[in-house]
């Protein structure tokens, strides 16, 4: 078994790509599902069902489908998007559907008598949702959200099915060529567990700062 | 012109009809209490004057204004109204302070400067005001309807609703909270309060409305009511009560 | 033609599911029962394998052996790699479940005179496996797409029906892809639509954990 140090750094260069894609799908995720989330929960019928529909479509069919459509069926019908595009474009898509599936139930998790108290005080629905509903629905979907950025981090690999170099695909690349698959692989395995866990670490910081006493998975109404 | 005016209002949830006709007027200054046997319909007809829970028939006027028009400006109207829940209803990702000072803040366009004096200042009125960096969890019960009373009086309603107000407190709790309502209604504020603490009724009510079968079944001035109710149910209800819930002061 | 790759994709998707379910349970028992030793050893486990992207566990089971000059057929690599890393996510589904249970259960059992394993067995793990029922419609609405990842490792599954078809017939690619995606929508809410049929018939009244785990 050997594996040559050489190939640390175009690794290292294909994480970089892995984290930018990340972080920009999850950026689309969290807008556009906050988006998908209020429709779902405010619209009257006619902005709720499509959200609805769309949410269910999106989850209910695999994320490579949804990649592949996008980079090889779409050019079929005229439209050509490049592939990192098709993989942001694919990767965010699906999880705003996600995310907006989320922050619906951290929404309704929110007491009634918080949109009460806050309507009693006089604030139209848009404040009391800006004021009151979303501070606490943000904090009480922070578990689902990180859970899911983690999730979009190693799902990102698929992207190296449309050429693109991230970590695995610049795994197969080296792997391939020197039909070193087993030791590339275990290292690309340890380069992800690595990552998991340091952005686990993170997010739980980060949980930590935001906590309200009384708010969130140890409120006491559980 | 009376401050409050209740006409003929109906509400029903599902096929049950909750409240059958209630009408009845509020001057300035004045406190009402409202009493009765559970699922009257006295929370429900207190939603429905601050159009929570907007009724199905009947109207409902606020100073001339009607507020059960179709066109009528609600949120303005309820930013004059005040409501203390029974559940308190405390923002819970703010703290004392915020609480009390978001709704100036947000609905009626104060500073955040004017709002937090106006908040320290109101807090200071319920005794809290070294709570004011607490957040609700770590309030007792008492405290947070203490809290609760600060946030609707800060807006400086025309008129406070008070659904139930210490039901969900433990009894040692209760008489800090009553304190704050009578001290209210000694100022003048317009009360309007659903309760069964008959001793604070006794104290600062003008008046006492019975309700029973989602009508009004008798009111009266609390001497009159007590001593000389003209319907046996009244005498009955109002025994039954004071047993239960004794004199406070 | 779409249909004949499905196929293979639903008889993955049982297999995987099925080492899961025998892996996962073991290792949920072993979290729970098993000491500090096995305990984190099970642990271990499962966060490695939850942890690791499934592609990288495809390519690892199934190019990995042959530059050791074991052949390793598609389907074999794809059910022992998906199949492992269901069982670690079935494995915190089952914990879950037997951590929810109520002490009361356990200390009733022994007070019978039981042994530990006669409760765990007896008593535990038959509410345990009610418990799950949620979780797993979960963990199946997510293996069965993922049963598409296995088009990576040249399985002969739907995905690669719908390649062959597009390679003869360009302009249909878009419609393709729309049908393999029908074909899963389908799947998922019949599996879901099963699974809640299933835990209706079994549900015990009283015994529920509020939502999901």
């Amino acid at each position: 078994m050997v594996f040559d140090l050489a190939w640390l750094s175009p690794l290292a260069h294909g994480l970089i790509l892995t984290l930018e894609i990340t972080l920009t799908c999850i950026a689309i995720g969290i807008v556009f599902g906050i988006l998908l989330a209020l429709g779902r929960v405010y619209g009257g019928r006619l902005i709720s069902i499509p959200c609805s529909i769309y949410i269910q479509v999106f989850r209910g069919t695999p994320l490579l489908v949804q990649l592949l459509m996008i980079y090889y069926g779409l050019p079929s019908w005229g439209i050509s998007l490049s592939a990192f595009t098709s993989g942001i474009l694919a990767l965010g898509l699906n999880t705003a559907a996600y995310q907006a599936e989320y922050l619906r139930g951290a929404i309704q998790a929110v007491k009634g008598g918080q949109m009460m108290a806050a309507r009693s005080l006089g604030m139209t629905l848009p404040q009391a949702i800006r004021y009151v509903i979303l501070p606490q629905a943000f904090r009480i979907v922070i578990p689902s959200w990180s859970n899911e950025l983690i999730l979009m981090f190693k799902y990102s690999s698929i992207v190296f099915s449309v050429t693109l170099l991230d970590l695995m695909g610049v795994g197969k690349r080296i792997a391939a060529r020197n039909f070193r698959y087993f030791e590339v692989f275990i290292v690309v395995a340890l380069f992800y567990l690595a990552l998991v866990f340091i952005i686990t670490q993170l997010l739980r910081l980060l949980e930590k700062q935001v906590r309200i006493p009384g708010l969130g998975e140890h409120a006491e109404h559980r | 012109m009376s401050l409050l005016k209740v006409e003929d209002v109906h509400k029903r949830y599902g096929k049950e009809e909750v409240l059958k006709g209630v009408s009845f007027e509020l001057e300035r200054g004045e406190t009402k209490v409202i009493i009765g046997p559970s699922g009257t319909g006295k929370s429900t007809l207190l939603r429905c004057i601050n159009q929570l829970s907007p009724p199905e028939k009947g109207r409902v006027w606020l100073d001339g204004v009607e507020i059960t028009h179709a066109h009528a400006k609600i949120n303005d109207l309820r930013a004059q109204i005040g409501f203390v829940f029974q559940s308190f209803n405390l923002f819970s990702h703010l703290t004392a302070l915020r609480n009390v000072r978001i709704g100036p803040i947000k609905v009626k366009g104060m500073s955040k400067e004017e709002a937090t004096k106006l908040a320290m200042e109101e807090l200071a009125r319920v005794g809290l005001e070294d709570k004011a960096d607490a957040y609700p969890a770590q309030l007792s019960g008492g405290q947070q309807q203490r809290v609760s009373i600060a946030r609707a009086y800060a807006m400086r309603p025309k008129l406070i609703l008070f659904d139930e107000p210490t039901s969900a407190l433990d009894p040692e709790l209760i008489g800090e909270v009553l304190e704050a309502m009578i001290n209210l209604a000694k100022g003048g504020m317009t009360m309007l309060v659903v309760t069964h603490e008959m001793g604070f009724a006794r104290a600062v009510a003008d008046e006492i409305i019975f309700m029973e079968h989602g009508v009004i079944a008798e009111q009266g001035n609390p001497q009159q009511m007590f001593s000389a109710p003209k319907h046996k149910r009244t005498g009955e209800f109002l025994n039954k009560i004071t047993e239960l819930y004794g004199e406070t002061d | 033609m779409l249909l004949r790759g499905t196929l293979i994709n639903i008889e993955l998707l049982l297999a995987l599911l099925i080492v899961g379910l025998l892996v996962g349970t073991v290792i949920a028992l072993l979290q729970v029962y098993g000491g500090r030793f096995f305990g984190t050893l099970a642990s271990g486990y499962a966060w490695i394998f939850r942890s690791i992207p499934a592609l990288v566990l495809l390519f690892l089971f199934y190019f990995g052996p042959s530059q050791f000059g074991v052949n390793v057929a598609p389907f074999l690599a794809a059910t022992i790699a998906l199949g492992l890393r269901s069982s670690a996510y079935q494995s915190q589904i089952f914990r879950g479940a037997l951590q929810a249970i109520p002490n009361g259960q356990m200390m009733a059992a022994r007070s019978l005179g039981m042994s530990r394993l006669q409760a765990i067995v007896s008593i535990i793990i038959p509410q345990a496996f009610r418990l799950s029922i949620a979780g797993w419609s979960n963990e199946y609405s997510s293996v069965v797409k993922d049963t598409t990842l296995a088009y990576v490792v040249g399985l002969n599954e739907v995905l690669r029906h719908a390649r062959i078809i597009i390679d003869r017939h360009y302009d249909l690619a878009m419609l393709a892809y729309l049908a393999v995606a029908l074909i899963f929508l389908v799947l998922t809410y019949a599996g879901n639509w099963s699974l809640g049929r299933l835990e209706a018939r079994i549900r015990i009244p009283g015994l529920q954990i509020g939502g999901e785990l």
